[in-house]
């Protein structure tokens, strides 16, 4: 009895409808990054440095809170595009670190300036409240720089 | 001296109705980056009322300076009535942009001269287009800008007259402006006010850069709280019935208990 | 008078027509006309009576503003100051409105602290103290959707913090996210319930403070002494005693009221909800209401998310218990010498925690909030219940009456003739 009315709080069929995005990222430059919409929250895409990658592949994965390699953060052959979801894990501010004047924490990542949460290059948690890392969303690279989100 | 005033005032508040609202008289000055410099508006305090004229010369600054990259859209041309511009003054400045309408009967869009119900007109078509055109910066609308930001007023004018070269040492981001009283110290606004006559006042005052930034301060605190004079006056009244209220209250009070030993 | 008509005691005609057949007048008069009510109120009493004022305050200015407002992401914002632009009084109405959900707290805040002090939730008033926490829990339910409807940088992100607390929830956290969004993030189907919610909630608020005032008139009213009264000495008729009382304490509450809405109306807002919401950026500092300040800090003083979370809210449902964990036998502070103490600590714990919920989450501030936080618990969890053993209270006064009653006195009609009754 009571399930038809919860059910309709839940997303509406309109709103499952629009859960793809796609963009072409070839004009960011290495260093830079670029922030899509994916149902309404942002998606982080940075294009990696060569140093970047080197911090984020030498870290001991025994000291992350939420311990993932980078290569489980990237996909295959594709490691200086790293794509996440730009909403801290903590509870739900946009973190800081898109553009070049804004502070990216301890360890070159992102900031978040709600809690004071860091992320590193791979967007994995390693200081403050936020208990996992940056989610990943389901993409895929449709050409070399064309990128499909969701 | 407004601020203060309404500090006292609360703080007046929060000793009648007990500690509950004092830490958030506090928190006000959490975010200060730099001290502001003070600076006396004819609209501060209980009484204070608009400055007509010095609104009137923030508004010529607003339409030859300011908006051509911050729109105000929440104001109508209408509005400019209550500022105390004529009639006629207010349709000419109206009829001054096109503005587009539509359909008609041929289910054509089409373009008019403005009418006094129109809003004022953006300078761009929306967030994207002020981006593209401003190298990636975003100008604020200024509807409620004083409302918007903390110790608003005193906030405009220190950054309109903010402007400086960086000091020795500071890397500047690219297309960047050194501007001591903006968060981060770095602003993307190249500074508005630059130079003496920059607009040229009907009423002869003499527009320096400092005449321009109080004037439009006046203006568009004046847009943000249209309601304030009304407000201010229906106050005093309201809080003169409510203590002469209180006294014959509390005389009754006195009288009714007056033979009950407690 | 027939069988099956109530027997009313009015003369005039009509009233005794309806009251006869439906007591609500002769009921207004044995529970606000001679209701037997203790003679020593001070003027902490007031503030029930006015929170039932500002609850109405708010309904009546929440319904006209709804007439004006648009509950849609690209339009919210804009309504809003259209009433305060364009909408005859409009600006009088959003300022009340706005204004009026702080008084509401400030009210409400000095009226629990009241019953703290004076053991107003002490056997027998149990219930009418719970049903008193369910208000305050609906109250912030509704003050929080409220602040949401204006649709600025603040009612975003505030909105965005607190819905995703109940992510903190292992397994099906995420899925009760969802379902309160109604979507992916906070939105416009996440606008448009909770408009519908606190257009709901006051008049569930309501129907719950009914019920509240109904168990008050079971049990009678607590007083400063904390003794039950023993006898018409001891009491006067509510009316004319305390409605003249309360309508001091309500002059000067409008008073405030009026100062805040005419002369600083914006004081106790955030300048960042007159920016309109923008879901790609977030303001430095997220702060909620003031009202909400304490239970800011606690949810930041502990560096577990799930931690953090359950403390906020066991912060205020700890209250549910606390007719069980103090143990003392008296209920007024003024005759418990050490528990006093404890207590205004207490207040000086929630002050301090409403403080630090105000400034960045580093340095003193963790430390402040992280200690306030601890004793804040520990005097519900361990003082209270431990104290009570211990503490040998001040000797009690024998009746109301009596300390007063010393240099002798004629009592009032109504206490003579009215004799303590269960309403």
């Amino acid at each position: 009895m009571a399930w038809p009315f919860i059910s309709s709080m839940n997303p509406a069929r309109d709103v499952l409808a629009l859960s793809t995005t796609e963009a072409d990222i070839k004009s960011v430059p290495v260093g830079g990054a670029v922030t899509l919409v994916w149902r309404g929250k942002p998606v982080f895409v940075r294009h990696r440095t060569a140093a970047e990658i080197e911090s984020a592949v030498n870290v001991d994965l025994a000291e992350l809170r939420d311990p993932q390699p980078d290569s489980a953060r990237h996909k295959a052959g594709k490691a200086e595009w790293l794509v996440v979801i730009g909403v801290c894990t903590h509870l739900g501010c946009v973190p800081l670190g898109q553009k070049p004047t804004d502070p990216r924490g301890d360890f070159g990542g992102w900031f978040c300036p709600c809690h004071g949460s860091h992320y590193d290059t791979a967007g994995r948690i390693r200081k403050g409240p936020a208990p996992a890392n940056l989610a990943l969303p389901t993409y895929a690279f449709t050409t070399d720089t064309q990128l499909k989100i969701g | 001296m407004f601020r203060s005033a309404l500090r006292a005032l609360a703080l007046l508040g929060a000793m009648a109705a007990g500690p509950a609202v004092a830490p958030a008289l506090a928190q006000d000055h959490a975010h200060e980056a730099e001290e502001l410099p003070h600076t006396h508006f004819h609209f501060a305090g209980l009484f204070g009322t608009v400055d007509r004229s010095a609104a009137q010369r923030g508004f010529q600054v607003y339409k030859e300076v300011c908006s051509a990259c911050h729109s105000m859209r929440l104001l109508s041309y209408r509005n400019l009535l209550e500022l105390g511009l004529s009639d006629a003054e207010v349709r000419a400045i109206a009829a001054t942009v096109t503005v587009n309408d539509g359909p008609n009967d041929e289910g054509q869009m089409f373009e008019r001269p403005g009418r006094l119900s129109d809003h004022f007109r953006s300078p761009f078509a929306n967030d994207q287009a002020a981006r593209a055109a401003l190298n990636g910066a975003l100008p604020p609308d200024l509807s409620v800008i004083t409302k918007a930001r903390e110790e608003g007023p005193q906030y405009v004018h220190a950054l309109l007259t903010g402007y400086s070269d960086p000091p020795p040492g500071m890397t500047m981001g690219g297309g960047m402006n050194y501007n001591r009283y903006f968060p981060g110290n770095q602003i993307a606004m190249t500074p508005p006010l630059r130079e003496e006559g920059q607009v040229e006042y009907a009423d002869g005052t003499k527009a320096t850069v400092e005449q321009m930034a109080f004037d439009v301060v006046n203006f568009l605190q004046w847009a943000a709280e249209p309601e304030m004079e009304a407000r201010k006056r229906m106050g005093v009244k309201w809080v003169l019935f409510l203590v002469i209220l209180g006294g014959l209250a509390y005389a009754t009070k006195r009288k009714i208990w007056a033979n009950v030993p407690h | 008078m027939s069988i099956g008509l109530h027997n009313s005691a009015f003369k005039n005609p009509v009233i005794r027509w309806v009251d006869s057949r439906l007591p609500i007048f002769s009921m207004m008069q044995n529970e606000y006309g001679s209701f037997p009510t203790p003679k020593n109120f001070n003027y902490f009493w007031n503030f029930g009576a006015l929170a039932m004022i500002n609850l109405m305050i708010m309904i009546a200015t929440g319904i006209f503003l709804a007439m004006h407002y648009t509950p849609h992401v690209t339009m919210a914002f804009d309504s809003v100051e259209r009433i305060m632009r364009d909408v005859n009084y409009g600006w009088l109405f959003r300022y009340v409105h706005a204004n009026g959900a702080s008084m509401f707290f400030i009210v409400v805040y000095i009226h629990i602290w009241r019953g703290m002090y004076y053991g107003s939730y002490k056997a027998p008033r149990e219930l009418l103290w719970m049903i008193g926490v369910v208000i305050f829990l609906l109250m912030m339910a509704t003050a929080f959707m409220g602040y949401v409807l204006p649709w600025g940088q603040m009612s975003f992100w505030g909105a965005t913090v607190i819905t995703n607390l109940f992510s903190a929830f292992p397994v099906v956290g995420d899925s009760i996210v969802t379902l309160l969004w109604g979507g992916f993030s906070v939105d416009n189907p996440t606008l448009n319930r909770f408009f519908s919610l606190h257009y709901l909630l006051p008049f569930v608020i309501f129907g719950v403070v009914f019920l509240h005032v109904a168990a008050l008139h079971i049990t009678g009213s607590n007083n400063p002494l904390g003794i039950d009264p023993k006898g018409p000495q001891d009491t006067v008729p509510f009316h004319p005693y305390y409605t003249a009382k309360d309508s001091v304490g309500m002059v000067v509450y409008f008073i405030v009221f009026a100062s805040l809405v005419f002369f600083a109306p914006n004081l106790l807002g955030d300048p960042a909800n007159y920016i309109p919401a923008n879901p790609l950026v977030t303001p430095t500092h997220i702060v909620p209401e003031w009202y909400f300040l304490p239970y800011y800090a606690i949810l930041r003083a502990v560096p577990d998310k799930l931690g953090g979370v359950l403390l906020m809210f066991g912060s205020i449902l700890v209250w549910f218990i606390l007719p069980w964990l103090d143990t003392s036998p008296v209920r007024s502070m003024r005759f418990r010498p050490i528990a006093k103490w404890f207590l205004l600590l207490w207040g000086i714990a929630f002050g301090t925690l409403m403080y630090c919920g105000g400034k960045p989450p580093e340095g003193i501030y963790v430390v402040l909030s992280r200690v306030a936080t601890l004793y804040y618990f520990a005097w519900f969890l361990v003082i209270l219940p431990v104290l009570g053993r211990l503490e040998r209270p001040l000797p009690l006064p024998e009746s109301i009456a009596k300390p007063v009653l010393r240099g002798g006195g004629p009592l009032p009609a109504g206490a003579m003739t009215k004799p303590m009754e269960k309403a």
